[in-house]
């Protein structure tokens, strides 16, 4: 009966979206004012039964109802509790049913929340909401329903990816989606801005902070994602330029821009066409993502399951979706009244410039993550990898970098480059001595990771320059929100130039009693032992790290054989020291009682997520500074309270 | 720019992702193939110059191809299976006259002593290619893999995989068109 409550529930969910479609577009036509009332308690009913849908298959899971096919195929009743919850969103139709869930739940959000928006905007809003939900309920229903049952329940169900069976998926995925799907809200907002024509500064400040809430979560999703795959793979690596990868990134660059983007519209009424097209472009992207891992079409870890049928049902959402907001883009944005105009060097300039950059960043890895389709369509099948990523998006991103840094010292409207130079010279000072420094310390490091260093050092400190004598208690806490940001992106990009530039590895077979020097540590290898959990084998290796007369760190790196279904992980375990990782992993034998050991030290390395962090933490300050605008503008009375 | 241009430029958006879109659906119309042909077919031999696997001084080079009768190429390790699969198959073509190169990767001596006496030895010589760069310059993908190499020592045909029973015949005519 569960499964089945679900199905309703995701049927009527579906219908509701269909009459929220139909309510929010009928309001905009003459004499449409009584439908705009009716529009936002169906958004949020329609909210309610989708996550009804989503709550019956996590109750499937948990209770591992094999009768379920999709239980049966990626669950098992060994499995230990997190993982048969969390489960239900590591395969194809759970993680559907979760990406809709979380877009039936941003619609609702905007139903509730949304007051600024004017009446009519706000209509055509949740009504493009509507319209998109009504798609991938299709997609769910036609093609991947999740509560289809089986006419004979297995015994046992097959089991699920052993990869995926650690606490970072019940993080990983659901923040990823929020933002991902979060900007959803966003290209509703542009389609009923370009339905009214009404597009303007309030507008953009109605549309900011569900901008920034979607990004807050997409940056920290990928942040999340991105020490997951460090450590559960087992490489070593923490960006690998993986299709799925890329696919968050591009969504992440999209938002960025917009984010700075709408902030010129709302403070100074410019860009407005362009602010459109980011927020079109943004969840477009989240789109295009879901289809290149759901279709399977490029083949990366996260493909769960390759189906050109389903691949086709989506690819035919994109064509209406994408396609539908860009004609309509193409159609009425001439008809859009155009916003103020400023002078190249000013504000506005260096967030233009940097919007442009970020486009540019976001073409190239559009162009990369494509590549294997568009020659195949040629008939040649190449693909490319981290070399192009790296070698075309680093430069750029570091001239991103250089603006970014610039940026805030500028001033609005108009500046003299005389003043701007005046402002940028500490910086640019300490860019310099960096300069001098890493080139006379550090000799044969190579162009871009010493470009990074230097960029980051000088970027650190232009960060922290817009609260340069000012009263900190009454800076703004967007102003704050800007400054952590911009100050996270220096860190994370010290913490990847440093581990590029000085991560070192050793690769070797050892025996229990040898030891194996990487960087600063002698690794011992004091026994590998067998050990059992829930449902894997394990062979453990003891690993004893010192450091000079340091205190000796004990490490267990595992090599996992799982039995349902048979697969062998590689279980890292990593000593992280104020000034880098130790990363370890055991590998196969060798014949002759050795071990496989592969060791690296990574200098700085947590500055990648640590820095990631501190930027959804900027934006978490700004999206708080822009709720609570009222509490800070107040007059601070000091000494009069006790 | 003149308002009809700029009224052009805001459609190049939906033109752009209109292109992207027949690209992406042409590769979801045609059959998914994981075999990666190839880039190096019709091409010299990358010059390779490798150690022999059987203990001796014979090196196998890419010279050495270039002697005016057409070679397979056979890419093995004594570690993969379908390689055992595929012995028959390459002793019944060398059988027909062909001679057969042998690269061993990432591979040990002593390993191949024992799966060349298990399986048999069609190989004229064999050369250890112990970090896979022979194998990389070749655009191999994986073990097995055989590439028909003609008398100027020019990459005329590959193989992707173990070579069946049913494959026979066409390696042979592949060889012999090689000439």
């Amino acid at each position: 009966m569960i499964a089945e409550t679900g199905l309703i529930a995701l049927l009527i969910a579906a219908a509701l979206a269909l009459l929220q479609a139909f309510l929010g577009f009928g309001a905009l036509r003459p004499g449409g004012e009584p439908l705009l009332r009716a529009v936002r308690p169906v958004a949020i009913v329609q909210a309610a039964m989708t996550v009804t849908a989503f709550a019956m298959l996590l109750l499937v899971f948990a209770r591992t109802d094999l009768s379920v096919k999709l239980v049966a195929e990626d669950s098992a009743t060994t499995l230990p509790l997190l993982y048969r919850i969390t489960g239900a969103w590591g395969n194809h139709e759970g993680s559907m049913l979760m990406w809709i869930t979380i877009l039936a739940l941003s619609g609702a959000a905007v139903a509730i929340f949304e007051r600024r928006l004017p009446e009519r905007t706000l209509a055509a809003t949740i009504g493009a909401q509507g319209l998109i939900a009504l798609g991938f309920f299709a997609f769910l229903l036609f093609s991947s329903n999740p509560f289809e049952r089986l006419a004979t329940p297995p015994a046992e169900g097959a089991g699920f990816n052993p990869l995926l069976q650690d606490p970072g998926l019940a993080f990983h995925p659901p923040t990823l989606y929020v933002g991902y799907v979060g900007l959803s809200v966003a290209f509703s907002f542009a389609v009923g801005a370009l339905l009214t024509r009404d597009v303007g500064p309030a507008f953009a400040r109605a549309m900011r902070p569900w901008v920034l809430g979607a990004w807050i979560f997409l940056t920290l999703g990928i942040t999340a994602g991105s020490y997951w795959a460090y450590y559960e793979l087992g490489w070593g690596g923490w960006w690998f330029w993986d299709p799925t990868e890329n696919a968050s990134l591009m969504p992440w660059l999209a938002a960025t821009a917009l984010l700075h983007s709408v902030s010129v519209l709302a403070t100074r009424d410019g860009l407005r066409a362009w602010t459109i097209m980011l927020a079109v472009v943004a969840f477009s992207m989240s789109m295009v993502g879901t289809f290149l891992v759901r279709s399977g079409i490029l083949t990366s870890v996260h493909a769960f399951a390759l189906d050109p049928r389903r691949g086709a049902f989506i690819l035919i959402l994109l064509a209406l979706y994408i396609g539908g907001a860009l004609a309509l883009f193409g159609a009425r944005i001439a008809t859009v009244a155009e916003g103020n105009r400023f002078d190249p060097i000013s504000r506005e300039g260096a967030l233009v410039a940097n919007n442009l950059l970020l486009s540019a960043i976001l073409g190239v890895v559009l162009i990369g993550t494509l590549y294997p389709l568009l020659t195949q369509a040629m008939g040649t099948q190449i693909s490319v990898g981290p070399p192009y990523f790296n070698a075309a998006a680093g430069p750029i991103a570091l001239i991103l970098v250089a603006i970014m840094a610039a940026g805030p010292m500028m001033r609005w409207r108009r500046d003299r480059l005389v003043d701007v130079g005046r402002r940028v010279a500490i910086p640019a000072a300490i860019v310099v001595v960096a300069l001098v420094v890493v080139l006379v310390a550090l000799p044969g490091l190579r162009i871009l990771p010493l470009l990074g260093l230097v960029l980051a050092a000088g970027t650190a400190a232009a960060s922290v320059a817009p609260l340069w004598k000012r009263n900190l208690r009454r800076t703004p806490l967007f102003t704050w929100g800007m400054v952590v940001a911009h100050l996270g992106v220096a860190v994370s990009l010290a913490g990847m130039a440093s581990e590029s530039a000085f991560s070192q590895e050793t690769l070797v077979a050892a025996r229990p009693g040898d030891t194996v020097r990487v960087g600063p540590y002698a690794v011992h290898l004091a026994a590998v032992d067998p050990v059992a959990g829930p449902n894997y084998t394990a062979v453990r290796a003891t690993l004893v790290a010192t450091r000079g007369q340091g205190a000796p760190i004990v490490l267990h790196p595992e090599q996992r054989t799982f039995d349902n279904p048979p697969q062998q992980t590689a279980e890292s375990a990593i000593a992280t020291r104020l000034d880098g990782q130790l990363y370890t992993v055991v590998g196969e034998p060798v014949p002759g009682g050795r071990w496989q050991l592969r060791l690296w030290w990574k200098p700085f390395v947590t500055l990648i997520w640590a820095g990631g962090t501190l930027i959804a933490l900027g934006g978490a300050l700004s999206l708080l500074g822009r709720a609570l605008p009222r509490r800070r503008a107040r007059p601070v009375r000091e000494g009069y309270a006790r | 720019m003149t308002l009809r241009t700029i009224r052009i430029l805001l459609w190049l958006p939906l033109i752009a992702f209109l292109l992207i879109l027949a690209a992406v659906a042409s590769g979801l119309i045609k059959p998914h193939s994981t075999n990666v042909p190839s880039q190096m077919i019709g091409q010299p031999l990358p010059p390779f110059d490798l150690a022999s696997g059987r203990g001796d001084a014979i090196r196998v080079r890419a010279a050495g191809f270039a002697d005016g009768k057409p070679h397979l190429l056979n890419f093995f390790a004594s570690w993969c299976v379908p390689c055992v699969g595929e012995a028959p198959q390459l002793l019944a073509i060398k059988q027909a006259g062909i001679a057969i190169e042998g690269i061993a990767v990432r591979d040990r001596p002593a390993d191949l002593a024992e799966f060349l006496t298990r399986n048999g030895d069609p190989y004229d010589r064999i050369g250890l290619d112990d970090t896979s760069g022979v194998q990389m310059a070749l655009g191999s993908s994986g073990v097995p893999e055989t590439f028909v190499v003609d008398g100027h020592g020019i990459i005329r045909a590959q193989h992707i995989g173990a070579i069946g029973p049913q494959d026979v015949a066409d390696m042979l005519a592949a060889v012999r068109s090689a000439q």
